[in-house]
């Protein structure tokens, strides 16, 4: 028996419900030396900019107990330079492609959500509000419900209603249900989280900080409690609103988690910099983990965790060898 | 396609000393058939249920048809990754992926070849020699360390070089001094052709440098810390200048490691030079 994988983000279907986590995939031709493309979910690009950016200085990274941080800097060729190749070598291959943009102003947002609007292959957007505002003293959008709610509001307003915008929150804020509910009422389709909270480490050699940035964001299995606690408190407080969830998934097992919190997807980073396959292996233990539970369906898996101590899982309460037409 | 990497779980055949340094022999059937000198393996250590989630990049000192297809890898104990590779033992596993990175490029005629290797950046130009060798070049090698036991590969280079000249800092070997102060001397004498470099980032520069005085080539393997090794992650960026000119900064473990030295922007290694593309300030906008 086949578990049916397939999930939707907003209205769109995906196969699976496994995608790469923004940045940690690059563009995806990387990947495709290793596997067929078509079999993720979706693949999200780095975050897209405006301008082409160099990046932070290296050291960008550091290896953290059971995680890293990095200091990339949203490192990339510009919207232009994804335009012209990135996004078409997807879309000629028939690649499910969420394309992450990143702004330092509400204006910036609009205008990569303009240059995507019309072009081919954009299964769905996602917004990372984890740039600084540059006209709010550099405070992070995803920081603040009404700056975040500002830049999906914009954002959607320009989008083509078949693409679904999906808002990126930051895990480190004093209440995230707050800024879900404020992204949600200004428009977005659905919630991806997390991206990564702010971390530190000094190397103790060279008796200073191990990041050229000094401080970075933290990655890998450190966070997944982290990302499993933030997709529960906002599938709790919307349950109608697909989540992404990322952080620290690693196995089946992990991505599991987070569906059983709420998500409806899962997204794969840091794992992929241990194992080029990890989106493949991840999806195959999260089917066989369902299966051996007896579960016919993902979407009967998604936020099961909430329900009230001592009752049944849904899935079990129906007979399924009778209702089966 | 030659080049294309693949994961495979290797069995560790051999391990041994050599001199400063471990060697370990791993089955590795795809990853031999696919190598050519310069490439590197990524080896995830720690086993199952590590907290080290990053992989650790090794350059391939030497492949051979035994056993299906094995890879010889050299390495110094710098953390705890590679602390944990040294306790691997015959029959072992490891998670390798590889051949990752671009290769030496090779001179289409006998040219006569100069090989600087450093420390263990030493290991990854022995295919290469070989490679040269069997395009009827000249080799000779210039090698060195800080002290006698560091000098990788002493033995094999005076087996299969014209000519070996080794250098030690403390003066345990060789000449007293670095691989450079030695280097413009074989250059001269060999009448060299080009000049291939491993080692530190300081050691390649100064190759470079000796280089760009005599006029010839020299192509340097760097190393750069690295996240994913297949270019994904985007932490192993250098500022190197490209075919127009512009400076970019590029991955090491997907466009090098292998890059001309001159196109190196050494001295700016652990910046973002102001002219290069995307820098702050140097035509686009610093929004973080
Ligand atoms: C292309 C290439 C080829 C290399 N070949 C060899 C070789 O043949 N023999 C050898 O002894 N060493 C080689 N190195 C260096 C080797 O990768 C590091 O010594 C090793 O990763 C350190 O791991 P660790 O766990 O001991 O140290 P830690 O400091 O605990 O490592 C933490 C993280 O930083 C990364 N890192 C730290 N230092 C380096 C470094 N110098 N280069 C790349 N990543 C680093 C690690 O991979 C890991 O992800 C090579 C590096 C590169 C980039
Ligand atoms: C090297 C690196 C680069 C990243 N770049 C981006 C990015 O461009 N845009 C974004 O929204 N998130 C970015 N992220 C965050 C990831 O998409 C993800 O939210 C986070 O790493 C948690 O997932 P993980 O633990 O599976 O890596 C990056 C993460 C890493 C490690
Ligand atoms: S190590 Fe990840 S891009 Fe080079």
């Amino acid at each position: 028996m086949s578990v049916d994988m397939r999930t939707f983000l907003a209205h769109v279907e995906l196969a699976n419900p496994i995608t790469t986590a923004a940045g940690c995939a690059a563009s995806g031709r990387e990947l495709a030396q290793f596997f067929d493309l078509h079999r993720l979910g979706a693949l999200t690009t780095r975050s897209i900019t405006m301008a082409p950016r160099a990046g932070r200085p290296t050291p960008r990274m550091a290896e953290t107990p059971s995680g890293m941080l990095n200091a990339v800097g949203l490192q990339g060729p510009g919207i232009d330079a994804f335009l012209e190749r990135e996004l078409p070598w997807l879309a000629q291959r028939g690649i499910k492609t969420i394309v992450s943009i990143g702004g330092g102003t509400v204006a910036e947002y609009s205008e990569l959500a303009r240059r995507l609007a019309d072009a081919p292959g954009v299964t769905a957007l996602e917004v990372n509000l984890s740039c600084p505002n540059m006209e709010d003293r550099g405070r992070v959008f995803a920081r603040e419900g009404s700056a975040a709610a500002e830049v999906i509001a914009s954002v959607r307003s320009i989008m083509r209603y078949d693409v679904p915008v999906v808002a990126k929150l930051a895990p480190d804020v004093a209440d995230i249900v707050a800024v879900a509910r404020a992204c949600v009422d200004a428009g977005a389709d659905a919630l991806s989280m997390i991206n990564n909270p702010l971390g530190m480490a000094i190397d103790t050699e060279a008796l200073r900080p191990s990041l050229a940035a000094v401080t970075g964001g933290l990655s890998g299995p450190a966070i997944l409690p982290l990302a499993v606690r933030c997709v529960w408190q906002v599938h709790a407080a919307l349950p109608g609103v697909p989540l992404i969830g990322i952080g620290g998934v690693m196995t089946g097992r992990d991505a599991f988690q987070l569906v059983l919190a709420g998500a409806c997807a899962v997204g794969v980073g840091t794992a992929l910099f241990h194992d080029p396959y990890a989106c493949l292996r991840i999806e195959r233990e999260l089917e066989d983990l369902l299966r051996a539970r007896g579960f016919q369906r993902l979407a009967d898996a998604v936020g099961l965790a909430h329900r009230p101590p001592g009752s049944a899982p849904r899935h079990l309460l129906v007979d399924t060898e009778e209702s089966a037409p | 396609m030659a080049g294309t990497p693949v994961q495979v779980t290797g069995t560790v055949l051999t391990t041994r000393r050599v001199d400063a340094y471990h060697a370990l022999t791993v089955v590795a059937p795809g990853i031999a058939e696919r190598f050519r000198p310069g490439h590197f393996v990524s080896v995830a250590v720690g086993g199952a249920y590590t907290s080290m989630v990053t992989r650790r990049a090794l350059s391939v000192h030497d492949v051979k048809s035994d056993y299906g297809g094995t890879v010889e890898l050299v390495f110094t104990v710098r953390g705890r990754g590679t602390a944990w590779l040294a306790e691997r033992r015959a029959r072992d596993t490891l998670d390798l992926v590889g051949p990752l990175g671009r290769p030496f490029p090779l001179p289409r005629d006998p040219a006569h070849c100069v090989l600087v290797g450093a420390e263990y950046g030493s290991a990854v130009l022995f295919p290469l020699a070989d490679a040269l060798l069997a395009r009827g070049c000249r080799v000779d090698f210039v090698l060195g360390g800080a002290g006698a036991e560091r000098v990788f590969g002493a033995m094999r280079a005076r087996r299969i070089a014209e000519t070996t000249t080794l250098t030690t800092e403390d003066g345990s070997l060789g000449l007293r001094g670095k691989v450079t102060d030695a280097l413009p001397s074989v250059i001269a004498d060999t009448r060299a052709d080009a000049v291939y470099a491993c080692g530190p980032m300081e050691t390649l520069r100064a190759v470079t440098a000796v280089g760009m005085e005599f006029d010839i080539p020299v192509q340097v393997a760097v190393e750069e810390q690295m996240g994913c090794g297949i270019g994904v992650c985007m932490t192993c960026v250098i500022p190197v200048i490209g075919d127009d000119g512009a400076t970019r900064m590029v991955r090491a473990c997907a466009e090098g490691p292998v890059f001309r030295g001159e196109r190196v922007r050494f001295e700016d290694v652990g910046t973002i030079p102001f002219d290069a593309l995307g820098a702050p300030g140097g035509g686009a906008r610093h929004v973080s």
